[in-house]
């Protein structure tokens, strides 16, 4: 997979996404590059980078800096701090699209209440968010209504027979609804 | 309060620390990981555990090869439930389990059933999940599925098709290669990202075949991509068409730029920069293709995105590096960006504006980066102080202003490298700037004082040893060498008595005062430090008497070291202690070429203090004793130089020959190095026959034939020639291969009794100037002209016709002469239309040579170069001119 990184004629591509607190502490990540090959070395990553941002306000627009080779994109919300890596190389525009598109779906997703707290109760939905933006580095899908709404789609298999249905998964179904009529 | 398993579902604490995952832990999860074999399956429950266990990996936790294979099982038993949240998560969770081909198989018929799903989700995903973990044996099975996939008319489902394509491109792209007509088909879809992941998955499969990709751009780039993305690939790739085509088209229009330029205009921004950059980024760009590129970056410098200013401010930074009156335009936006609260921005505006920058705003420009100094990280420092030194050498009439500031920031805080950098940058000044000389070396005298750097300190102290004396005052830096005796550690000490000893060995008047410190320190607490000053006070004749210091003093304390260090190396390593003393005369001066590579990243960055005089391994030191070791050769007296080898036949002929030319005062020699490529013979008697008729200087003075040639073991002969005596000789030999052939049985590898006489036609080879002259590396280039002097400097100047371009001009006349190029000059900037080349080396004789070479080319190609040649003996200029006139 390695391949598909460091070329200059090759598609845009994404090292990683993190999603640290206001500590430094992982709260998601998702690596698609070897450029980290250990734990080890993907948590001085993100130390590094968290501290190297820290002072900065990245609040309003989306900040940048070149680190280790690295162009990283950031921005935070509440205690959340929100990463996207790509290579030297690489249209900063294009990985700013992505951060800004995993950015917005978590928000969408957690109804505006986007803290670490929310984000960790919904961890599946953060998850299933990097799912749906990146696949091994090739970017997916950058439009936030449409990442939230592939990712919010728990609703029943259409052809399942209705007494497998649950009071929760009804509630599933709700949520899903409450989330549509967000989307609009 | 918080009570120590807290599970997910029930009592939500308030407190501040509240997880959902406080004091989770993989063995229990695990345990509940068993709610997965439930013959009821609680879909919510279910996800809860997965996300738990996910949440684990994302941690960093690793499972067990057993604990990941009980996992994998028991997940593929959620397949049964129809809950779709649960079965993403089941998805997300095979995915991050990776599992072993013989784990795959359990879990492949129901991936293969999602895919011929009803539901697009499904399918989607389990493409996905089976191109992650699949091997080739399997991709065969479901290839028509991903064929049919790529066409499907859900978005979601072709687009994980072709990204699942992108990536088995890497593994089996045989098969890929197959799906070419559908992905040519998906290129047209309607859907934004469909285009972008099918156009990228077309370019790969035809990254190899130039004409396709050409097709591709050129029909692209009249129709309509949709998606920015698809967009941005379809500018990469036309560039890489318009790379690759550039050397076939001549002057006149680009192909594609007007493709580009129109991208200028795009509504998305990423795509305006892409192409902008793409601009820039043209082989050979000209100033009008760059203006209207210039102009849209220029907008984005004043952007309130800070990513916009960001990615415009270091293109434009790369731009200014090659063109940097293109960037002008943009100073006054740049100019306000020094104080962009993104440091990286600030320094990129700050460093393109030095590179840009003209001789009147150097002041003003100072005053701003002063105050921005104390707020950035060093490695930023560095770059500045780089750019700064450049410009100090544009602008040396400003040199008072920025050795100022190199000074003041060398007072502040900072690491080891940015205080390199910035000493680096003040010895440079010093070096190139004669007016700067007096302050600069203050400062650095200054700068020892307080420094915490062995390293730097030893190397300024040097410096001052060189430089000190030939002031107008040398008598001021006394003291502060004298007080880095006294407070400094043994390494710092015994430099700066050395340094001590220079000034008196120069300065006549500063002798006795020297004397007195230099006894002072023969009471010190290092031996390496009073050794040092005990060797200097009876050099310099420390007896009290002023006398002038002689020659062969002077000699042993400033003359460099004429032999490359690693040659020295390896002759003191193979010395073994004897009667006999070790003679530096015996260590060969030959600096042998350097791989390329090397030889680029020298060239980089100028020399500061101390760069390494990087000494390639030597060859030479075998030549030399091979010779000394027959007989015949070795009243030859000293080798001067071996050439390199040079092939005498065709690759792959029936016997290989190269030849090396060994240079001697009165003598040449050839050594044939010759290979028998013939399994079925054996050579005996081997000798080159020459005819030299064509070189009237040289004769034939001995020679030593090969005894016996078997296959495939090289072995040499020899021909040696006499000539006169430190003439450079020149001629032509024509070489002719004799000897005695004989059968050789395969089997058992016996030579027959009776051979044949044959003979084999070899190619010319000829003795040229160049074998008379030894390339030397010379550090310091102007000083070392300027101790030439002008005694015996020849100029004249050259035609040298149409030349391809002015790398090929200036590579000829180096080849020519055989010196080495010096201070990376033989390196030419791509589109530059004059270049000045500073060769160095030594004649035959021992006569050392300098040369500075300037050329010109004009708009048809012709090269004019003028030649300025100086060295110890007038008839050696002369003969370097007649070298390059008959050339």
């Amino acid at each position: 997979m390695g391949s598909l990184f460091g070329y200059r004629d090759s598609s845009p591509s994404v090292k990683n996404i993190l999603l640290l607190d206001s500590e430094g502490k992982r709260v998601a990540v998702k690596y698609y590059s070897d450029d980290w090959p250990t734990n080890s070395a993907k948590l001085a990553f993100e130390k590094s980078v968290f501290t190297k941002t820290l002072k900065t306000n990245a609040r309003i627009e989306a900040e940048i800096m070149m680190f280790e080779s690295n162009v990283v994109i950031y921005k935070f919300v509440q205690d959340l701090h929100f990463f996207v890596t790509g290579g030297d190389d690489e249209n900063e525009l294009i990985l700013a699209t992505v951060l800004q598109g995993f950015f917005d779906a978590v928000a969408l997703l957690l109804r505006n209440n986007v803290d670490k707290r929310e984000a960790l109760e919904n961890l599946d939905l953060i998850l299933l968010c990097f799912d749906e933006i990146v696949d091994g580095g090739m970017i997916l899908e950058t439009d936030p209504a449409v990442i939230a709404g592939k990712v919010a789609t728990h609703t029943m298999d259409a052809d399942a027979p209705l007494s497998e249905q649950t009071i929760t998964q009804a509630w599933a179904t709700a949520r899903e609804h409450l989330t549509r009529t967000l989307l609009k | 309060m918080a009570q120590p398993l807290v599970k997910k579902d029930d009592d939500r604490d308030d407190e501040a620390e509240y997880s959902p995952f406080l004091g989770i832990e993989k063995g229990a999860v695990l345990q509940e990981a068993r709610v997965f074999n439930d013959p009821q399956l609680d879909a919510r429950r279910c996800s809860q555990v997965i996300t738990k266990l996910l949440y684990l990996l994302n941690q960093g936790e690793t499972f067990t090869k057993v604990e990941a294979t009980e996992v994998f099982f028991a997940v593929t038993k959620l397949f049964q439930s129809r809950d779709i949240g649960l079965r993403r998560m089941v998805y997300l969770m095979i995915k991050e389990l990776s599992p072993s081909a013989d784990e795959v198989i359990i879990v492949t018929s129901s991936l293969m059933k999602d895919m011929n799903s009803k539901t697009d989700m499904y399918r989607a995903n389990a493409i996905r999940v089976l191109c992650r973990i699949t091997d080739g044996t399997l991709l065969t099975q479901i290839e028509r599925y991903l064929k049919q996939a790529i066409v499907d008319k859900n978005p979601v489902v072709a687009s994980a098709a072709l990204v699942s394509g992108i990536h088995l491109l890497q593994t089996n792209p045989e098969i890929v290669k197959r799906w070419s007509n559908e992905v040519q088909e998906a290129v047209q879809s309607r859907a934004a990202l469909v285009q972008f992941h099918a156009l990228a998955l077309l370019h790969q499969i035809r990254q190899n075949d130039r004409l396709a990709v050409s097709k591709l751009v050129t029909s692209l780039t009249r129709g309509t991509v949709r998606s920015p993305l698809a967009q941005c690939l379809l500018i990469r790739y036309t560039s890489q068409v318009i790379r690759e085509s550039a050397g076939s088209t001549q002057a006149g229009d680009r192909p594609f730029y007007d493709y580009l330029e129109g991208c200028l205009r795009h509504k998305a921004e990423m795509v305006i920069f892409e192409a902008a950059r793409a601009i820039t980024e043209l082989h050979g760009v000209t100033n009008r293709e760059l203006t209207p590129a210039i102009t849209v970056l220029q907008l984005f410098l004043s952007s309130s995105k800070p990513v916009l200013r960001f990615a415009a401010v270091r293109t434009l930074n790369k731009v200014a590096m090659t063109h940097p009156m293109a960037v002008t335009n943009c100073n006054i936006d740049m100019e306000s960006l020094i104080s962009d609260q993104n440091r990286s921005i600030a320094t990129l505006a700050i460093t393109t504006l030095l590179k840009t920058g003209n001789e009147s705003s150097v002041d003003r420009l100072m005053k701003q980066i002063t105050n921005f100094m104390s707020d950035i990280a060093d490695e930023f420092k560095i770059v500045v102080v780089e750019a700064i030194r450049s410009l100090c050498l544009k602008f040396p009439l400003k040199y008072r202003a920025l050795m100022n500031f190199l000074s003041n920031i060398l007072r502040e805080e900072g690491g080891f490298e940015y205080k390199k950098a910035i000493v680096d940058s003040i010895v440079i000044l010093i070096r190139d700037i004669p007016e700067a000389k007096e302050s600069g070396l203050l400062h650095l005298c200054e700068f020892i004082e307080d420094c915490e750097f062995t390293y730097l300190s030893t190397q300024i102290l040097h410096f001052l040893g060189i430089e000190g004396p030939r002031t107008s005052d040398p008598s001021k830096y006394i003291r502060y060498i004298y007080n880095r005796v006294h407070l400094e550690n043994a390494t710092v000490r015994a430099s700066a008595v050395s340094t001590l000893a220079k000034f008196g060995a120069m300065v006549d008047s500063l002798k006795p005062r020297v004397f007195i410190l230099l006894r002072r320190c023969l009471f010190d607490s290092d031996d390496e430090v009073r050794d040092r000053a005990t060797l200097y006070l009876n050099t310099l004749g420390g007896d009290g008497s002023v006398v002038e210091t002689d020659q062969g003093v002077k000699d042993f304390l400033f003359g460099s070291l004429d032999v490359p260090l690693v040659n020295l190396e390896t002759s003191l390593k193979t010395y073994e202690a004897s009667e006999e003393p070790f003679d530096i005369n015996f260590v060969p001066k030959e600096v042998k070429s350097q791989p390329l590579a090397e030889k680029k990243a020298q060239s980089k960055k100028p020399t500061g203090l101390g760069a390494p005089p990087s000494g390639p391994a030597s060859t030479v030191d075998a030549y030399e004793r091979l010779l000394s070791s027959i007989p015949e050769f070795s009243n030859f007296g000293k080798l001067f130089k071996s050439s390199a080898a040079v092939e005498l036949t065709e690759a792959e002929t029936e016997y290989a020959v190269n030849v090396v030319k060994h240079i001697f005062d009165r003598h040449v020699v050839f050594q044939y190095n010759c290979t028998n490529t013939i399994p079925e013979q054996l050579l005996e008697n081997v000798i080159v026959a020459v005819d030299a008729s064509e070189a009237e200087d040289f004769i034939e003075a001995g020679s030593k034939p090969l005894r016996s040639l078997p296959y495939d073991t090289p072995g040499q002969t020899f021909l040696a020639f006499e000539k006169p005596e430190g003439v450079p000789a020149v001629g032509k030999f024509s070489n002719t291969l004799r000897f005695i052939v004989k059968e050789v049985d395969p089997t058992t590898g016996e030579a027959e009794e009776d051979g044949v006489e044959d003979e084999y036609q070899l190619e010319d080879l000829e003795v040229v100037a160049a074998d008379y002259i030894l390339k030397e590396q010379v550090f310091n280039f102007r000083n070392a002209w300027e101790n030439m002097g002008p005694d015996f400097e020849r100029v004249d100047e050259y035609g040298l016709g149409q030349r391809e371009s002015l790398n090929e001009a200036v590579t000829a006349v180096i080849n020519l002469l055989g010196m080495q190029p010096c201070e990376g000059t033989e390196v030419i900037a791509s589109n530059s239309r004059s270049h000045t080349c500073l060769l160095s080396g030594v004649y035959i004789g021992n006569v050392k040579v300098l040369v500075r070479l300037s050329f010109g080319i004009d708009s048809s190609k012709e090269v004019a170069m003028k030649l300025a040649v100086r060295s110890e003996d007038g008839t050696v200029s002369d003969a370097i001119h007649e070298i390059v006139a008959s050339g």
